[in-house]
């Protein structure tokens, strides 16, 4: 059995693979947060959106033979406009307006995606081999993967360019003006609905995005979104409803407590943090660490 | 104008005496003598699988086993002794949960269903076969490791395959004999299990088995289900150093594990998993070089039956793979068929008389001759296998075996 001290040793390691996953769970909860911040919905469907842009990745590395880190420059924009398109035509319309209609669209939007990926993709499990899928980096304490490493910069840079995009262009300016004046940014001559389509596909984007950053360390099936999107729903709790730092410290918090949870705890009941977490926040401090009080 | 209501001609009185007995009537004929008659012509079989969920992809290969089976059977005949009767599957999804499960019993027991075939998980099979007990129908386990299922004092349970407990022994004599042969070089192991009553079970079991064979448990890690990272399991293996790492999970966790431990560079003398879920073809064509010399033990076909040669061609002719769930799931429809072919007729008592006395050829599985004693076939046994140069191998016992094991492999 592990000691005290072999455990002790094996904590900085721990730390640096839950930052890893962390920053991958981040991108996860941003389009997530970034749904909610300017819709004020749940969006129940991201899961099976987030595994469609792995299927997606998956086939063009399968086929083409594309790299999934070089995929991002076809699946991040295929993404947004399947977004746009699924709001504008879809969702928008059929909600009339309801915010609780939108609930209810995306869910049975999800499983209308998840049995159509069962139907065309098969529930088998998917998982692909890249020549530098087993090449390390070498921290001295602990071997990083490759693949994770590029992940969390890759995804610290879309972050990046998200927060750039939301702080610093007209089309940032418009969805916060959306975001917390609804009918003022309508006045002032803002296409509301334009930009709730807009957001939302933004929100697929990074799903897109997270998607392929996923592929090279993790399998994909029919349901592997939700795998990742119930720590995403915490994630965002976490951080605060419809803050992009929230969500980036949000899911380092999760993936570092996970990580040292499992180590401390065992793999099994090492995931109680996560809900530990999430209690406390609701109970604490509901607005979540960056949420703008109500 | 509106038009004046007539005033109805049927009394309450009338109304309630020719409800009654116009029920009374379809009770006794579209109900109870037709369905007799109706269960001449097909033997309805429900088919309990997880194909939605995490389990999806095992529990899609256990519906195609079955189906596959049924269409065998019937494009030879059906049910000979009942006049040809065709045997006719009702699906049905558990969705990994065992209250799921038991309504999928009750729903196929209201459209007439005459047996089961199910259901990848233990925990599920426990429930839905109690569930089908209530009405005494015949179910057969086709994949479902626990004991508890033969061990309840259910009339109507049968599995065909082992239970963990006997695999648990086959699994630790056969680690035992390889070791043995290769001059001991294992001293140490560390069983890395999933969380349900498959993993915990046979972990603990392993445990205390493996001890006989002169192999000493450093460490007994446990995982959720789904785990998405397997770093930290990892490095606590390298930190242990053992010489076996034996997994017992399900297949997303299997080949994660096995991925982890190359990245984070462990060194082991062998992969050793008990009912690895995750060790098949797929796996060994696809990844190759990550699981060349990895060792599982499993039920598996006897690779020099003919029969067992042509079932894997038309398999894999169909873009499936030829995992072990197939074959358990075919020999579990032709255990059912076997027995009605014998009771010939679809009354419960009957058909669990027959399955009880099964003498039922296992045709294309390293088995010994069907022989239930409690529902249990005596006559199963798990096998060893090994991934090599991108196929499997028989490894032990060597009365089936296609190869010699690869032990300990080569340093990576």
């Amino acid at each position: 059995m592990l000691d005290e001290f072999m455990l002790l040793g094996m904590m900085p390691a721990a730390v640096v693979n839950g930052l890893m996953f962390g920053a991958i769970y981040a991108l996860v909860a941003l389009g997530l947060t970034l749904i909610y911040g300017v819709l004020h919905i749940i969006n129940f469907a991201h899961g099976a959106l987030l595994m469609l842009a792995m299927y997606a990745a998956f086939y063009l590395f399968r086929h083409f033979g594309i790299d999934p880190y070089f995929a991002i420059v076809f699946v991040v924009p295929a993404s947004f406009v399947l977004g746009y398109a699924l709001y504008r035509w879809g969702i928008g319309k059929l909600a009339h307006g309801k915010d609780e209609n939108i609930l209810l669209v995306t869910l049975g939007l999800a499983i209308v995606i998840e049995n159509a990926a069962i139907f065309f993709f098969t529930a088998d499990q998917q998982t692909i081999t890249l020549s530098y899928s087993y090449d390390t980096v070498d921290l001295g304490f602990v071997f990083l993967s490759l693949p994770k490493v590029i992940s969390f910069f890759a995804s610290l840079f879309i972050c990046l360019l998200l927060w750039l995009l939301i702080s610093k262009t007209d089309l940032g300016r418009a969805i916060r003006a959306v975001a917390k004046e609804r009918q003022g940014a309508r006045l002032v001559g803002i296409d509301v609905e334009h930009i709730f389509a807009a957001t939302y596909g933004i929100g697929i984007a990074c799903l897109g995005a997270a998607g392929c950053l996923l592929l090279p360390s993790f399998y994909v099936d029919p349901f592997t979104g939700n795998i990742f999107v119930l720590v995403a729903f915490t994630i965002v709790v976490l951080g605060g409803m419809g803050s992009i730092v929230g969500a980036l410290v949000g899911g380092f918090i999760i993936g570092v407590t996970e990580s040292v949870g499992g180590l401390i705890l065992g793999e099994s009941l090492g995931q109680i943090g996560i809900s530990l977490i999430f209690i406390l926040i609701l109970v604490l401090r509901p607005t979540g660490l960056f949420g703008a009080k109500s | 104008m509106t038009k004046k209501p007539t005033k109805s001609t049927i009394s309450r009185r009338s109304f309630v005496a020719g409800t009654t007995a116009g029920a009374a009537v379809l009770a006794t004929t579209s109900i109870g003598f037709p369905r007799m008659a109706r269960a001449e012509d097909t033997v309805k079989i429900g088919l309990i699988h997880p194909v939605t969920g995490f389990l999806a992809f095992p529990g899609a290969q256990l519906r195609y086993g079955s189906e596959l089976a049924i269409a065998d059977i019937n494009a030879a005949g059906g049910v000979k002794s009942m006049g040809g009767a065709k045997l006719e599957a009702l699906l049905g999804d558990s969705q990994t949960k065992p209250q799921i499960g038991a309504a999928e019993v009750e729903k196929m027991h209201e459209a007439g269903v005459h047996a089961f075939s199910g259901c990848y998980q233990s925990a599920v099979g426990i429930a839905a076969s109690a569930a089908a007990a209530k009405y005494n129908i015949p179910f057969s386990i086709d994949v479902g490791v626990s004991d508890t299922l033969v061990t309840r004092g259910l009339e109507n349970v049968f599995r065909m395959m082992d239970g963990y407990g006997r695999i648990a022994k086959d699994a630790a004599t056969n680690l035992g004999l390889i070791n043995k042969a290769a001059g001991s070089p294992a001293k140490t192991v560390v069983i890395v299990h999933e969380e349900s009553l498959f993993g915990t079970g046979t972990a603990k079991l392993m445990g205390d088995y493996l001890p006989e064979q002169g192999l000493e448990v450093v460490e007994v890690i446990k995982h959720a289900n789904p785990t998405r990272n397997f770093d930290n399991i990892a490095l606590r293996i390298k930190s242990m150093n053992p010489d076996i790492v034996m997994p017992i999970n399900y297949p997303g966790e299997y080949v994660l594990l096995a991925r982890t431990l190359r990245q984070q560079r462990v060194d082991f003398a062998a992969s050793y998993s008990v009912l690895g879920g995750g060790f098949n073809f797929k796996f060994v064509q696809e990844m190759t070089d990550l699981a060349e010399n990895m060792i599982d033990v499993n039920h598996w076909y006897d690779p020099n039956s003919a029969f067992g040669q042509e079932l894997r061609r038309r398999v894999e002719a169909d873009g499936k793979f030829f995992t072990m769930e197939i074959y358990t799931a075919y020999n579990s429809i032709r255990l059912l068929h076997d027995a009605f072919e014998r009771a010939a007729t679809t009354a419960p008592e009957a058909v669990n008389a027959a399955l009880a006395s099964s003498t039922m050829d296992p045709l294309f599985m390293p088995y010994g001759p069907t022989r239930m004693v409690n529902g249990q076939n005596m006559g199963s046994r798990a096998v060893a296998i090994q991934a090599q140069n991108g196929d499997v191998q028989l490894i032990s016992p060597t009365e089936f075996a296609s190869a010699e094991a690869v032990f300990p492999r080569p340093k990576v």
